[in-house]
């Protein structure tokens, strides 16, 4: 069996992780990062899409409201090449407590979100589809953030200065030398080779499944409460501005436009397993419901697809009741060399996506306090790669690039413009036969048809590329499209109920999808 | 729920009505097999891109990227052959719409969309316009400085403007009233075809009334040129309207199919003018004179003395006269004539598509689009070509030397007028 040894092995490829391996690396540190699946295919990779203001949490939660506008303005900067700058409006729809929106301007001086009260008729006027009966609304500095592209930038600035990144590899065992954690044993998924690390420091960043890793390690006490939340994209943008109901924090009540779609969200509710993507039809109901008070027409616009996410919402059932159980903590570092007299392990939990930042500078502290050394944290100036220039992408890019090589570009992807260099090239660098792996990156089946015309030609892109033999790449197409289908038949209804009839001709009808040979 | 979807409270409904179609998109591709522009150069990406694609990477705020979408001659095809009823043309008439404000408008396109500073000028002088026209070193200079194509099929001026005709004219003083709206294509190019459907509707026992009138705007429109096109449509609006108000069995006839087409449904679908009661009024009471006369016959009205023609004609609908959604009246008209032959064309549309095909950087490409029909037409072994629209008439003759008229010329003829 292999080795690898390293200062610093960082469990979980989320945003958190990703941002750990960034920072360590970036303060001179060895990194080897995993993630049993993809980089950004747990919570991360299934979130709503909003770089927050603050503004969510000014009344209920001020220390995460200031948490999240530092970061926001922070982010803007460093990670400028995953955010568009769209905006975000706070709204009193006719549904909400009128006594709200006085607490929510206080509350955002209070804490230092930037938020100004505007007219109505110039909200209506950036935003006509909204609701016309909005009494007030308030502009804040919501924005949007792509976290594939994000979680990768991390991730590709962390390997030009030397760190090894491992998705595909499970964590399936933690080392331990007496009170120390020496490492883990990862698992290939795909080869189902094993490989042992030999860290200084472990850093458990698995997100919703951080009790397990922190059981494999003999820690005790590490609950998670996963809670799932639904989230449902439209199939063009609705609304241009992040639209939020200003009211207290409850389910439905967020609209974030993120590249080509609107995605509304979300709900929270408590499951056992943070595996479990069950989408339950009555949350569907209600989360278009609520996308008809904030949009009017809603319901009769296209829903492209649903999905679902799940919260780390940590508990320690280690602490007295009430001394650390601090449930408004926005997330939770447990150095466990401190809390359980075990060195060489840290787990990062909970939080958000806006706050990853933060969450990695105080993880890679206490991972340089167990190493003895001291290194200065530079994540909150230091761009990431593709952020050099500091400029916010925006919606046009890829419609502008097209128009440059019209005749030239093949296009793949139509609905989200995937021209046929850029498959291949990304292709050939993930030197992955899993069409989702290049999804994530490129949008590619994302749009409209969700992969109707775009996945059997890059199945046979893939095939001449990867030297697949053909059951490979049938099973490459039928894995995708498989994938596709769970987040469709949730919303199957008008226009895309008509689209998935026609994609079910294509790929049953035409292509016999069901009958090629496994 | 209706063709357009998505109709909401807060949205102006022409947004909803074009942006919310591009949901109903399945990518067929469809509209991109019927596209005569996409389908003979490379510089215009089809109608799928171009309309429902493009369209979710507009963002009001940002500036436009393409001006690829300006290659669209808003011909109509596309949104007649959408099986999903998908807005495209009238998505990509508001795509070039925006380009057009934010990036100024050529000098070249103000002049030639508007036909009624063009025939003003043009008509007392109409010998001398005329040699303008024709000289081709002028021509030269004109594409050169305007960008006006040196071999566009330019109209010759008639000289005299129907509207005076019809002061002079006398008719029956009795019988069903009809407004007449004749567009500007009769007012300083072809007043011959005015008289004629006069003394059709005359023959038929109609009292013709015709308000003094302006251009419709489409050709404003149709070059993105929205803000003016909404005035002078408006100012149409008011003109013919006092004249169909008060009596619910008036209505307004006209021959230039793309003006009523603009009168029937561009104003509101395409220009998003909402709300006007002269509009509306003027939108609900329009038809295209061989709907009216179709219609008559259906209703056992029209005079059918017809004495026999002895031709063989070639018969192209254009675009936007199938736009109207009302077939071709045109050939049913024709049926009733005793020894005419006509061969229907199948072609797509003859290139021109309004101005489009006068504009330097776009002859070649209408010459191009039309060159289905051209052959067509040669292949017929027909003599003259009808066709319902005059831009139409211009182009074919233009490109194939064959003479050609609109259906009534016909009509006109057997009826022995
Ligand atoms: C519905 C929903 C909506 C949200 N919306 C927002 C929002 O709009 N804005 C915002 O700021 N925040 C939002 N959040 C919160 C945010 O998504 C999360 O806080 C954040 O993504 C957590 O990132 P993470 O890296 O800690 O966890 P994850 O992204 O879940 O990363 C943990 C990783 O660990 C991996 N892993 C698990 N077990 C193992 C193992 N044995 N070996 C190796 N790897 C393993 C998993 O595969 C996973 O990739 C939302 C959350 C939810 C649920
Ligand atoms: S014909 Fe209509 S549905 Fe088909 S691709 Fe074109 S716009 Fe889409
Ligand atoms: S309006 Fe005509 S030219 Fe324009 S996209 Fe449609 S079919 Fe093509």
């Amino acid at each position: 069996m292999a080795t690898l040894t390293t200062d610093v092995l960082v469990i979980g490829g989320g945003a958190t992780g990703a941002g750990v391996a960034w920072d360590a690396a970036l303060r001179g540190l060895d990194v080897v990062l995993v993630d049993r699946g993809d980089l950004a295919e747990g919570t991360s990779g299934r979130f709503h899409g909003l770089l927050h203001s603050g503004g969510r949490y000014a009344v209920k939660d001020p220390r995460a409201a200031e948490e999240c506008i530092a970061e926001n303005r922070i982010l803007r900067r460093v990670a400028a090449d995953g955010i568009e700058d769209t905006g975000g409006f706070f709204v009193t729809t006719p549904w909400d407590d009128p006594a709200y929106a006085d607490r929510f301007a206080a509350g955002c001086a209070a804490t230092g979100v930037d938020c100004e009260e505007i007219d109505r008729a110039v909200a209506l006027k950036e935003e006509p589809r909204l609701n016309p009966d909005v009494s007030r609304v308030f502009r804040v500095p919501d924005a949007s953030i792509d976290v594939w592209k994000t979680v990768w930038a991390l991730a590709r600035g962390a390997q030009q200065r030397g760190a090894r990144v491992l998705p595909y590899h499970a964590a399936v065992a933690i080392h331990r030398d007496g009170d120390r954690v020496t490492g883990a044993r990862l698992r290939g998924s795909r080869s189902g080779e094993e490989l042992d690390v030999e860290a200084g420091v472990t850093v458990n960043a698995s997100g919703a499944w951080a009790h397990f890793i922190a059981e494999m390690a003999g820690i005790e006490g590490v609950r998670v409460l996963p809670g799932r939340g639904i989230m449902i994209a439209m199939n063009h943008r609705l609304v241009n501005t992040c639209v939020n109901r200003c009211q207290m924090p409850t389910d439905g009540d967020i609209i974030v436009p993120i590249r080509t779609v609107c995605v509304i969200g979300t709900t929270d509710v408590h499951t056992d397993d943070p595996d479990d993507h069950t989408v339950i039809q009555s949350e569907v109901d209600a989360m278009l419901d609520d996308g008809e008070k904030l949009v009017p027409g809603f319901r009769r616009a296209r829903a492209l697809r649903v999905w679902t996410g799940v919260r780390p919402l940590f508990e320690d059932a280690k602490a007295d009741s009430t001394e650390t159980r601090d449930v408004t903590r926005a997330h939770a570092l447990l150095d466990h060399e401190q809390r359980d007299g075990v060195q060489g392990f840290v787990t990062i939990t909970g939080g958000k996506l806006t706050t990853f930042r933060l969450m990695a500078e105080e993880t890679v502290d206490a991972v340089c306090r167990h190493l003895g050394e001291q290194r200065a944290c530079t994540t909150s100036t230091e761009p990431l790669p593709g952020s050099e220039e500091h400029a916010t992408y925006h919606l046009g890019e890829r419609l502008e690039r097209k128009e440059q090589h019209l005749s030239d570009h093949q296009l793949i992807c139509e609905c989200e413009m995937v021209p046929r260099w850029k498959l291949e090239q990304t292709m050939r660098r993930r030197a992955t036969t899993n069409l989702d792996d290049i999804r994530r990156l490129l949008r590619l089946g994302m749009g409209p048809c969700q992969g109707g015309f775009c996945i059997y030609r890059a199945t046979g892109i893939l095939h001449g590329l990867d030297g697949l033999t053909a059951e490979q790449a049938d099973e490459t197409l039928r894995r995708f499209l498989q994938e596709r289908w769970k987040g469709v038949w949730p919303v199957l209804y008008g226009d895309q109920l008509r689209q998935a009839r026609l994609d079910d001709w294509i790929f049953q009808g035409v292509l016999g999808v069901e009958h090629l040979p496994a | 729920m209706t063709a357009g979807g998505n109709v909401s409270a807060g949205m102006t409904g022409i947004d909803e009505l074009l942006r919310g179609s591009l949901d109903h998109c399945v990518k067929c591709t469809i509209c991109e097999t019927q596209c005569p522009v996409s389908n003979v150069t490379p510089l215009f990406p089809g109608p799928k891109y171009a309309g429902p694609q493009a369209e979710r990477y507009r963002v009001g705020g940002e500036p436009s990227v393409e001006w690829s979408v300006d290659y669209c001659s808003g011909c109509g095809i596309c949104s007649m052959s959408c099986p999903q009823g998908v807005k495209i043309a009238e998505i990509n008439a508001q795509a070039r719409h925006k380009l057009k404000r934010e990036h100024g408008i050529p000098l070249r396109d103000r002049l030639i969309t508007r036909p009624t500073w063009l025939g003003r000028a043009g008509t007392p002088v109409a010998p001398l316009a005329n040699f303008t026209l024709g000289f081709k070193p002028l021509r030269v200079l004109g594409e050169k400085t305007l960008g006006v194509h040196r071999n566009g099929p330019a109209p010759k001026f008639a000289g005299r403007r129907f509207s005076r005709w019809a002061r002079g004219h006398s008719g029956p003083g009795t019988g069903r009233r009809i407004v007449y709206f004749h567009g500007c294509g009769t007012e300083y190019y072809e007043p011959w075809e005015g008289q004629k459907i006069v003394e059709i509707l005359e023959h038929n026992g109609f009292r013709v009334e015709v308000p003094k009138q302006d251009c419709c705007g489409l050709p404003l429109q149709s070059s993105g040129l929205f803000d003016d096109a909404r005035k002078v449509v408006l100012r149409l609006a008011r003109a013919l309207a006092p004249h169909v108000r008060d009596d619910p069995d008036t209505i307004i006839v006209g021959n230039a199919t793309s003006c009523t087409l603009m009168l029937k449904r561009e104003a509101r679908e395409i220009l998003g003018i909402e709300g006007d009661p002269d509009l509306k009024l003027v939108s609900e009471r329009t038809y295209d004179i061989c709907e009216l006369l179709l219609e008559l016959h259906d209703r056992g009205e029209l005079k059918t003395d017809f004495r026999p023609v002895d031709e063989h004609i070639a018969y192209h609908a254009p675009c936007q006269q199938q736009g109207h959604y009302i077939g071709k009246p045109a050939l049913e008209l024709f049926a009733l004539i005793p020894g005419l032959e006509v061969s229907e064309m199948n072609a797509r549309c003859c290139g021109i598509a309004g101005t489009y095909g006068l504009k330097a950087e776009k002859y070649d490409i209408a010459m191009a689009v039309g060159a289905d029909l051209f052959a067509q037409v040669e292949a017929s072994g027909a003599g003259e070509v009808a066709c319902d629209s005059e831009t139409c008439r211009w182009q074919i003759t233009h490109a194939t030397g064959h003479k050609s008229a609109h259906p009534i010329d016909y009509l006109h003829r057997a009826y022995g007028l």
